[in-house]
């Protein structure tokens, strides 16, 4: 069940569970809330993952002994049901052996045609576990087993902006040019992250996904770039 | 518009306040400076509020003009400070004008120093911050830029300022040989007595790798009973332990989230500490408690309010 750990001088942890699953991430995105308008100014920040959050706390306002009963006041009583609580956002991707540099290679490894993995990555509803790596990356879950791989085994030192990936069951939308090591299979035209625009990003943790396959006309129409 | 213009950029030199927070949940990281201790010194020698953009020069190598009249403060590494030519006093404030040229050579101890003008820096706040941090490509004065030859700092004039120097016995030493205080936490319970004892008697180097995000040591391996964990939040200063079983203290610029085991992190007074470092510097490792961290931590607060400084003019 719930265990609190310390984390450092004035940050503890909080694990919900010890593996992924929708109904421990419902459990952490009930505490992010509950936590940011309990604790308010004793909060310097959050941060949500797939079954824990880190809390980050002013030492100067508060102690560890403090912030750890009020911790265990506040999410023992968290419940349980609720699995889906985020918008259902549409994330269009074109999946080819053009945008999806291993598209092909992934499809040869995992025994499928490359139509079939485009059909099943894309038919799964994922869920936003956590944002992290960098700003506006985006960890869905959980890739179907059948077309989980896992990283490459020299990353690349290059992966464009938007590209579609997939590491074991894990799969994301780079949200900017960055080095990374994931199973390349297409390009999704949305943007990710943009600090200029309110919100910063398309979706947010605890919120589903689904990628709908277009073509690429369609995906250039989007303001895709090839 | 009135301010300094950059002549040399210096090798890294960044613009940054005390950090970007509340923003972790989009995966952006702190920024701000790494060194807290002489980042607040050169905001408080000016009298400012302590979160005014300043610089943050690692290395050195730093010349600027003067375009304003104003006040300077330099703190931080010991890098040579100097004023149309002519040596000054760090961790004293001095007066500039118009066409003054400030040069700050290269640390002959320590790596980061802070140069602080009088109300700070006005740079444009990026999610609520001027912190800079280059991987993101946010903050500083455009997208997350080291500054620049040509760069234009502005500032406003200041004429009036109270001036101010810090007593030398006040000063802080950069050692290349320190103890830093560790809590225990997080995966701790991964690694064997012996490994933490190892961990925490043991002589470990400052590798080449070591920048903003993280300093990677060397030295005797440490190793976890779990190859990795699901993913989670990354506090300042945990101190991470790869494959390799070689430590990584995670500094402002760090991951926000990972999935490598952690047997602790370090304390901030001593992650400030471990950032005046280069390469091949020795470090130890101490355990203490987290009581004992909370209370260094007030004490050095305490003692920065209450520390005086001797006005000048």
């Amino acid at each position: 069940m719930m265990q609190i750990e310390v984390a450092g001088e004035n940050a503890l942890i909080v694990y919900f569970g010890e593996k992924t699953a929708p109904s421990v991430s419902a459990k952490v995105q009930q505490a992010v809330s509950l936590l940011e308008s309990e604790l308010a100014d004793k909060l310097i920040d959050l941060v949500p993952s797939y079954a824990s959050l880190l809390v980050i706390y002013d030492l100067l306002a508060c102690d560890h002994l403090e912030i750890k009963s009020t911790l265990r006041q506040l999410l023992g009583q968290l419940d349980n049901t609720t699995q889906n609580t985020g918008a259902l956002i549409t994330l269009p991707a074109y999946y080819s052996p053009e945008s999806g540099p291993d598209l092909q290679d992934l499809a040869q490894r995992t025994g499928h045609s490359v139509g079939e993995v485009i059909q099943i990555h894309s038919q799964m509803e994922y869920r936003v576990y956590a944002i992290g790596f960098a700003p506006g990356f985006a960890y869905l879950g959980e890739v179907d087993p059948r077309i989980a791989a896992p990283r490459l085994s020299t990353p690349r030192q290059k992966v464009p902006k938007g590209a579609v990936a997939i590491a074991d069951q894990q799969t994301a939308v780079y949200p900017a040019v960055s080095p990374g090591g994931w199973n390349l299979i297409g390009l999704c035209p949305t943007p990710m992250f943009d600090p200029d625009k309110s919100p910063t990003m398309p979706v947010q943790v605890g919120d589903r996904v689904r990628f709908k396959p277009i073509n690429r006309d369609q995906y250039l129409e989007l303001g895709g770039q090839l | 518009m009135s301010g300094f213009k950059v002549i040399q950029p210096g090798l890294f030199t960044l613009i940054q306040d005390a950090g970007r927070y509340g923003h972790h949940r989009i995966g952006l990281t702190t920024g701000g400076p790494l060194d807290a201790n002489a980042f607040k010194w050169a905001n408080r020698l000016l009298g400012n509020p302590l979160n005014c953009s300043i610089l943050e020069v690692s290395i050195g190598g730093l010349v600027l003009e003067a375009e304003v009249s104003t006040y300077l403060v330099v703190t931080g590494a010991a890098m040579p400070l100097k004023i149309n030519g002519q040596e000054q006093d760090r961790w004293h404030s001095h007066r500039v004008k118009p066409g003054d040229r400030i040069e700050l050579g290269f640390s002959t101890q320590g790596a980061r120093a802070y140069l602080a003008v009088s109300g700070g820096f006005r740079v444009a706040p990026r999610f609520g911050s001027s912190a800079t941090v280059t991987r993101e490509g946010i903050g500083g004065l455009c997208n997350g830029n080291k500054l620049q030859q040509g760069d234009y700092l502005p500032c406003n004039e200041q004429t009036t300022n109270k001036a101010f120097r810090l007593p030398e016995k006040h000063r802080p030493e950069y050692s290349d040989d320190i103890s830093l205080r560790v809590i225990t936490g997080y995966q701790q319970q991964a690694f064997s007595d012996a490994d933490k004892r190892m961990f925490f008697s043991s002589e470990y180097k400052v590798t080449d790798r070591a920048d903003r995000m993280g300093y990677r040591l060397a030295g005797p391996e440490v190793k976890p009973s779990i190859d990795g964990i699901l993913s989670e939040g990354i506090c300042h200063g945990a101190i991470q332990i790869p494959a390799d079983g070689q430590p990584i203290v995670l500094l402002n610029d760090r991951q926000t989230i990972g999935g490598y085991p952690k047997i602790g992190s370090m304390i901030s007074l001593d992650t400030a500490r471990i950032a005046q470092l280069l390469p091949g510097a020795k470090v130890h490792f101490e355990e203490i408690t987290i009581d004992d961290a909370h209370n260094l931590h007030c004490l050095a607060q305490a003692k920065f309010e209450r520390t005086a400084m001797e006005a000048l003019e």
